[in-house]
């Protein structure tokens, strides 16, 4: 059996799982520590089905921990953004388009340096190493605990990063951490260049983070490997989050709807996840999060990750409700909800006050909700129904009918049947899918290299990159039937003989847990 | 009447540039900061419609010339902006008086703004287009005996170089190497022009058409109304296709992004072939549009312009056709920018499905 686990910003859901079988399914608040959530969730575990640490061949755990603290400025370490590319590109230094306040909050210091290449390889600017050693200089002056490098065309030739990187680590020792740019993202200087600060500013964090998932999964009696979910649903070990945490910047919403095809049996539909403060719409297509074509800005910085397209709106469980207007959100009491809404005997109007008070679900003590008018009652969650009718209507990609999945603790808030989509499909363990999609374990298949596609033959070349990124992904241990393609990137190489392009491939698919 | 554009009005600009760029123009993104950093520097840039131009004016094209996929990585700066108007300005023995865009497009018509702001010289409402096309002299001054000549260049490490030659096809047979040599990505300024000869060749009031389309998206996603609609109703065009993208080959061996995109709807497959701008859409083997009209990809939602180099598997987009300026379709036009000329054997198809008869 495995376990998978959702660290939310208000709940910690977790489930047991024998294969695709739940066997049991929790859902507890996420504590201010971390640990404490997990094993309360662990605990609540072994009281529906009793079981040993060592019965456990795996725990799978998604959090949204590293975006929130992101969008939530807090808890960043102090960083540098070194970039090699002078005399080009010092109009548009590093960080140039950022918000000021997330540059503050990661005390920004930002370096232009000699080096860089051009598009064929070519040195823009030979490495100084004496210009490198002065910046090393200021940004320990400075106090800054975590370095990005950057260089232009490192996708293309990434020595200079390397170089530059071992100048660093002998000047500020193994302390600072360095996150390299050719290792986060592709071609888009900018783009690649703030996903490697993110990383970067989240790099203490995420050792903080690891320690508590893997102390908290021990102390419960668990010895089993800890997996963390990455964006596109595979896993990555605990060492690789510690130094990649932007890797898991999307698994939130790739868990939920993942979650929600498996329990729902549905592979093309929209999900709507409620959580305690959104409301977040999505569209699976084949079993897959259908991914965003533009480039996707994460708390108000650019960057070129591959994320599902999920919209988000201010609805959830503990959203507040104003008693005038009849509207909901986007305030929230968050992980207060149960010492907060009036069910629980706080004094603030919930949308799961409503909820109960209309009778859609059993929470608290539906006495204290009572007194609240049907016809308010009625209003708020036609209004809420509305919204998220609009949401879905907006996100699908035709005018044909397509079925609407509801996963998610606050999706009591959802009605029966959504306007033209009809019946709003609730599979078994709804509340909980997100630790459910954490649980379906993927593995992937990657193929990275430089082709000589022959005139004429680039069907042939392409077919057999898609055969080896396969056969790596079977090899891996997924599922034959279970492997798809999910990412494909052909970039030609200008000026080189034999028309050369590098292929970027990568395949996933389930592994077989039970095997 | 002249206007002002400031830090704020980049964004529409640079929006509606990357509508009328076909595809092609770079990316907006990067010459919108580096318009905006000008800005920021030098303060706001005065846009002089073409019938305030006094006869004795002297105006240049400022323009990037190279890979748009390398300007995404190699970042332009200003100091390569400014040489290249100096360089020319010192061939000339004259100060220039007004810059121009050569072409509307992301980055084409968002470095003019630039150049204006750093140069401190007012920036002409028009452009030498009304749309993008991948080579130096596919414009219409050409059509009126401006040449490009003398054509100055300059790169990120502070060569400069000015070209004199005997016609269009040389300026750009020879800048086209020193760009490549120089790292696919150079800052020129060329096509000096008199206050009479801008009036009579160039494109008439395309930066307010940019920045109100730009305008126009903006206030069609407030209102929850459908961007791609109120594009096609400004530009009087039609909406050819919606779909998905499932295939992007791409070659740049000659220094384009030369390719071709496939994208799968209902009822068939819309195919596009481009070199840096969309040139031709076919759907399954009937030609639908060509160049010189306007094929532009938008994001099937947003109403986001997608340049050619980031067009992707996977992506939902709609393509719309729309009309070019009529005088590129005179004969001697097409000769220039007609699809005989990029290489499709096929006459020239309109931005509503005509074909012109085969000469």
């Amino acid at each position: 059996m495995h376990i998978g686990i959702d660290v939310g910003g208000t709940n910690t859901d977790a489930v047991l799982m024998a294969g695709t079988t739940v066997l049991a399914g929790v859902k507890k608040s996420t504590s201010s520590d971390v640990t404490g959530g997990i094993v309360d969730a662990l605990r609540g575990l072994r009281e529906q089905h009793p079981f040993d640490g060592g019965q456990v061949s795996a725990v799978m755990i998604g959090t949204t921990h590293f975006i929130n603290a992101l969008v939530e400025a807090r808890r960043l370490a102090p960083t540098a953004a070194l970039r090699l590319g002078l005399p080009a590109t010092r109009a548009l230094p590093p960080l140039v388009d950022w918000p000021e306040k997330l540059s503050e909050a990661i005390s920004a210091r930002t370096y232009l340096a000699h080096g860089g290449y051009e598009f064929d390889g070519r040195p823009i600017s030979p490495l100084d190493p004496d210009e490198l050693r002065r910046h090393a200089g200021d940004m320990a002056a400075h106090g800054v605990r975590s370095v990005a490098i950057s260089s232009v065309f490192s996708p293309v030739n990434h020595d200079l990063e390397l170089r530059a990187a071992e100048v660093l680590r002998s000047e500020l020792g193994d302390d600072v951490a360095i996150s390299l740019s050719h290792e986060i993202g592709r071609i888009g200087l900018l783009e690649r260049e703030n996903a490697t600060v993110i990383n970067a500013a989240l790099r203490e964090l995420a050792t903080e983070i690891v320690d508590g998932l893997t102390s908290a999964v021990r102390a419960e009696g668990i010895a089993a490997p800890i997996f963390l979910s990455q964006n596109d649903g595979t896993l990555m070990d605990e060492d690789y989050v510690r130094r990649y945490p932007v890797a898991t910047f999307a698994s939130g919403p790739t868990n939920s709807m993942r979650g929600a095809a498996s329990t729902s049996g549905l592979e093309t539909c929209a999900v709507i996840d409620v959580g305690g403060t959104t409301a977040d719409v999505g569209l699976l297509v084949n079993g897959f999060p259908r991914e965003t074509t533009t480039d996707v800005t994460v708390a108000g910085v650019r960057t070129n990750f591959r994320m599902p397209d999920v919209l988000s709106l201010g609805i959830g469980g503990g959203s507040l409700v104003d008693e005038q207007t009849a509207e909901v959100g986007p305030q929230s009491v968050g992980y207060r909800l149960t010492s907060e809404a009036l069910v629980f005997g706080g004094t603030t109007l919930t949308a799961t006050d409503v909820a109960v008070a209309a009778g859609r679900a059993e929470i608290g003590d539906p006495g204290r909700v009572a007194h609240l008018d049907p016809a308010f009652v009625d209003a708020v969650l036609k209004r809420v129904a509305q919204r998220v009718e609009e949401t879905v209507d907006r996100m699908r990609t035709s005018a044909e009918r397509i079925p609407v999945v509801a996963v998610g603790g606050g999706s009591v808030l959802l009605p029966d049947t959504l306007g033209e989509f009809g019946e709003v499909h609730r599979p078994g363990h709804y509340s909980v899918a997100n630790a459910i999609g954490a649980s379906i374990a993927q593995v992937g298949g990657e193929v990275d290299k430089i082709y000589s596609i022959a005139p004429g033959g680039r069907e042939d070349a392409l077919a057999a990159v898609r055969q080896e990124t396969v056969d790596k992904t079977i090899a891996a241990g997924a599922l034959p039937e279970s492997v798809k393609l999910v990412d494909f990137d052909e970039v030609p190489i200008p000026y080189l003989p034999g028309n050369a392009t590098r292929i970027r491939a990568k395949a996933v698919g389930d592994l077989d847990m039970e095997a | 009447m002249s206007w002002t554009i400031d830090v704020d009005q980049v964004r529409p600009l640079a929006r509606g540039a990357a509508i009328l760029g076909t595809g092609g123009g770079g990316d907006p993104y990067i010459g919108s900061l580096l318009a905006a950093q000008a800005i920021r520097e030098h303060g706001p840039v005065t846009v002089v419609g073409l019938d305030e131009l006094g006869d004795d004016a002297l105006v240049v094209t400022a323009a990037m010339m190279g890979a748009p996929t390398v300007m995404v990585e190699k970042l332009p700066n200003l100091d390569e902006v400014v040489a290249s108007v100096r360089a020319l300005e010192h061939v000339l023995g004259r100060t220039v008086s007004h810059v121009a865009c050569a072409e509307v497009g992301g980055v084409n018509s968002t470095v003019p703004v630039a150049a204006a702001a750093a140069l401190g010289v007012p920036l002409l409402d028009a452009d030498g287009m009304g749309r993008a096309f991948p080579e130096l002299q596919m414009v219409l001054p050409t059509l009126y005996g401006v040449t490009a000549s003398p054509l100055s260049f300059a790169d990120d490490k502070g060569n400069t170089g000015v070209l004199t030659t005997v016609d269009n096809t040389w300026t750009e047979r020879i800048a086209r190497v020193a760009c490549v040599e120089m790292g696919c990505s150079v800052m020129i300024a060329g096509f000096p022009m008199s206050g009479a000869q801008a009036r009579e060749s160039l494109v008439r009031g395309s930066l307010s058409t940019c920045v109100g389309l730009g305008e126009e998206i903006a206030a069609a996603r407030a209102e929850h109304d459908d961007p791609v609609r109120r594009i096609v109703e400004r530009l009087g065009g039609r909406e050819l296709f919606a779909g998905k993208v499932v295939d992007v080959e791409r070659a740049t061996t000659t220094g384009f992004a030369r390719g071709r995109a496939r994208i799968e709807g209902a009822g068939g497959d819309l195919v596009l072939e481009f070199q840096n701008e969309h040139l031709l859409a076919r759907h399954d083997d009937r030609v639908l549009v060509t160049t010189p009209d306007l094929i532009i990809v938008l994001e099937h939602d947003t109403g986001e312009a997608i340049t050619t180099e980031g067009l992707r598997y996977g992506q939902r987009v709609r393509v719309v056709a729309a009309p070019a300026d009529p005088r590129w379709h005179s004969d001697e036009a097409l000769a220039m920018v007609g699809p005989g000329y990029f290489g499709y054997d096929v006459a020239p198809h309109r931005f509503d499905g005509a074909a012109a008869v085969a000469a």
